[in-house]
């Protein structure tokens, strides 16, 4: 059931909790009941949303930085991890198999902005061995949403 | 000078759906509830498959009957999906749609004055291609009460020397009905006793929201007398491909291929192409489909039931049927003010049979938000209706 739920709330977070509960079959007051608890679980960790920021007019880099580190004995990655996911600039951080160690990605205003929190900040840190910054040109797909949005419904109604 | 038209042609009607779609078109933020087809896309790796087939070069014309690989698939399906045994190459053909296969199977059975039974509401091409088959069509009037399923009592009522044979159109389109497996041993229990033949119109199979759907070709003794005619249309989203089947006796899809050679040659070959990989791969967009359209239903039902009009439960297909005896009105005088005062489209119930008087199809063929904006303006308009009346 919490399956079902979250997979749902996870395209369409904003989904009407009445026609969630037809959708599933269910009771509305059983999957207000599951999703405060998941909440609480930290299984739910937010909700934030999917903006396409190219039609608004703002400008934004966002940079996805391939780290190299040495990792701490005992602690692993997650101490290197911590130190770059607690500055609030950051967007996410991943732990990765193959040639590098840490996935970071970064919202900027301008690349001046994000290189001088990468020159300033992440590179000096002690455990980080290296950094390879890719700036992303265009979004085409995000979180499963084609960033284009959906075509016009062309049906016509024939026999 | 002479008439150039042939006397049986004229006699034939045109669809009426058509001339909504005309006001519709017309009419700024209308909102549609009349299409007959999916609204979600062909999954992308069909339509990948095709491109791919189309890079390579396939683009000649595939034997008669079909692509080998395809009608192999199709048997395989048949066979896990419904419990159908068919031979590949000899009881199969690959149509283009399923309305081919309907036309030139009624073409290859009928002779002038047999008798065609068809139950009504249905869908609109049965009744014009059994004419242009020089066949007699017997309309039968299925009923509300019945769910709109095909009694053996209303088929037995209809039967003459002359009765060939019997269209089934389960699941249904326009009322969305669907025969169960006790339902059809009832109704295939009276087509042996009178020696009858079923075209078996199945194209809605995969959409049922009850059980998973019989097809009366499995029951015993049913195989040697049925046409099953399916596709890819309604089940994978692959309308605008015209990529259908039909399976029957040897004797019978020899004929159907006659036809098929001479007037139509093959189905599109890059719809054959993309068609393999629907039917091998594309079990769980089926099924997401299903859901998503399974839901909408529930919705529906709902929000009439709320609205207080009488509706019966469809359990298969995507179209729901209500009642609006009610109002005292005709089917088009209803669907017609509706569009012209809440720009919402239906399709009035006689556009597929004449005891569809009274009652409108919806098509759930729309994303939830879409149908939930368009029930929100036939309540306005049926609280005006009931206002005006003064009840």
């Amino acid at each position: 059931m919490r399956e079902k739920i979250l997979a749902h709330i996870e395209k369409n977070s904003k989904i009407d909790m009445a026609e969630l509960a037809l959708v599933l079959n269910m009771p509305e007051a059983d999957i207000m009941n599951e999703l405060e608890a998941m909440e609480q679980e930290n299984i739910i960790c937010g909700y934030p949303t999917l903006i396409n920021w190219d039609k608004v007019g703002v400008e934004k880099v966002t940079a996805l930085i391939e780290v190299r580190v040495t990792p701490q004995r005992g602690m692993g990655f997650d101490v290197v991890a911590e130190r770059i996911y607690n500055y609030p600039e950051v967007d996410s951080v991943y732990l990765i198999s193959g040639g590098f160690d840490l996935m970071v990605t970064l919202e900027g205003r301008t690349i001046r902005e994000v290189s001088s929190f990468i020159s300033d900040k992440l590179s000096p840190m002690d455990t980080v061995l290296s950094t390879k910054t890719n700036f992303i040109l265009k979004k085409y797909k995000d979180h499963g949403v084609v960033m284009a949005g959906p075509h016009r419904d062309e049906r016509e109604m024939i026999c | 000078m002479r008439d150039p038209l042939s006397k049986t042609i004229k006699t034939i009607q045109p669809s009426g759906i058509r001339k909504f779609f005309d006001i519709v078109s017309e009419m700024e933020d209308a909102i549609s509830l009349g299409v007959g087809e999916p609204d979600f896309d062909t999954p992308w790796r069909v339509r990948d498959e095709a491109i791919y087939s189309l890079e390579k070069g396939r683009t000649f014309y595939t034997s008669n009957a079909g692509l080998k690989e395809l009608k192999v698939e199709i048997a395989n399906y048949l066979d896990r999906r419904y419990d159908l045994h068919y031979d590949y190459k000899s009881e199969m053909l690959i149509t283009v749609g399923g309305s081919e296969a309907i036309d030139i199977a009624l073409r290859a059975m009928l002779d002038p004055g047999d008798e065609v039974l068809i139950p009504q509401p249905s869908y609109v091409s049965y009744l014009p291609c059994t004419v242009l088959a020089n066949g007699t069509p017997v309309v039968i009037n299925l009923k509300e009460e019945n769910q709109f399923r095909l009694t053996p009592e209303e088929l037995e009522a209809a039967i003459t020397d002359k009765t060939k044979i019997l269209i089934m159109p389960f699941p249904n389109n326009p009322t969305g009905a669907v025969m169960e497996r006790e339902d059809l041993e009832k109704i295939a229990d009276v087509v042996k006793k009178h020696d009858l033949y079923v075209l078996s119109d199945e194209i809605y199979s995969e959409l049922t929201y009850l059980e998973q759907h019989v097809s009366i070709a499995s029951l015993p003794g049913m195989k040697e007398r049925t046409v099953l005619i399916n596709g890819f249309s309604k089940s994978h989203a692959m309308t605008g491909w015209r990529l259908g089947y039909a399976c029957a006796p040897e004797a019978i899809i020899q004929q159907m291929l006659k036809i098929h050679q001479f007037a139509i040659m093959c189905a599109p070959t890059t719809s054959q192409y993309a068609a393999v990989e629907a039917i091998k791969n594309c079990d769980e967009d089926v099924a997401m489909m299903r859901e998503q359209y399974d839901a909408r239903r529930r919705y529906l039902l709902k929000r009439f039931r709320e609205m207080g009009l009488q509706c019966f439960e469809p359990f298969g297909a995507f179209y729901i049927f209500p009642s609006i005896k009610e109002f005292g009105m005709t089917s088009d005088e209803f669907a017609t003010r509706l569009l012209k005062e809440q720009k919402v489209a239906v399709v009035p119930g006689t556009a597929f049979g004449d005891c569809g008087e009274g009652f409108l199809r919806i098509s759930y063929a729309y994303s939830l938000e879409n149908l939930r904006t368009a029930l929100d303006r036939i309540q306005i308009f049926v609280d005006e209706l009931r206002a005006e009346q003064g009840k």
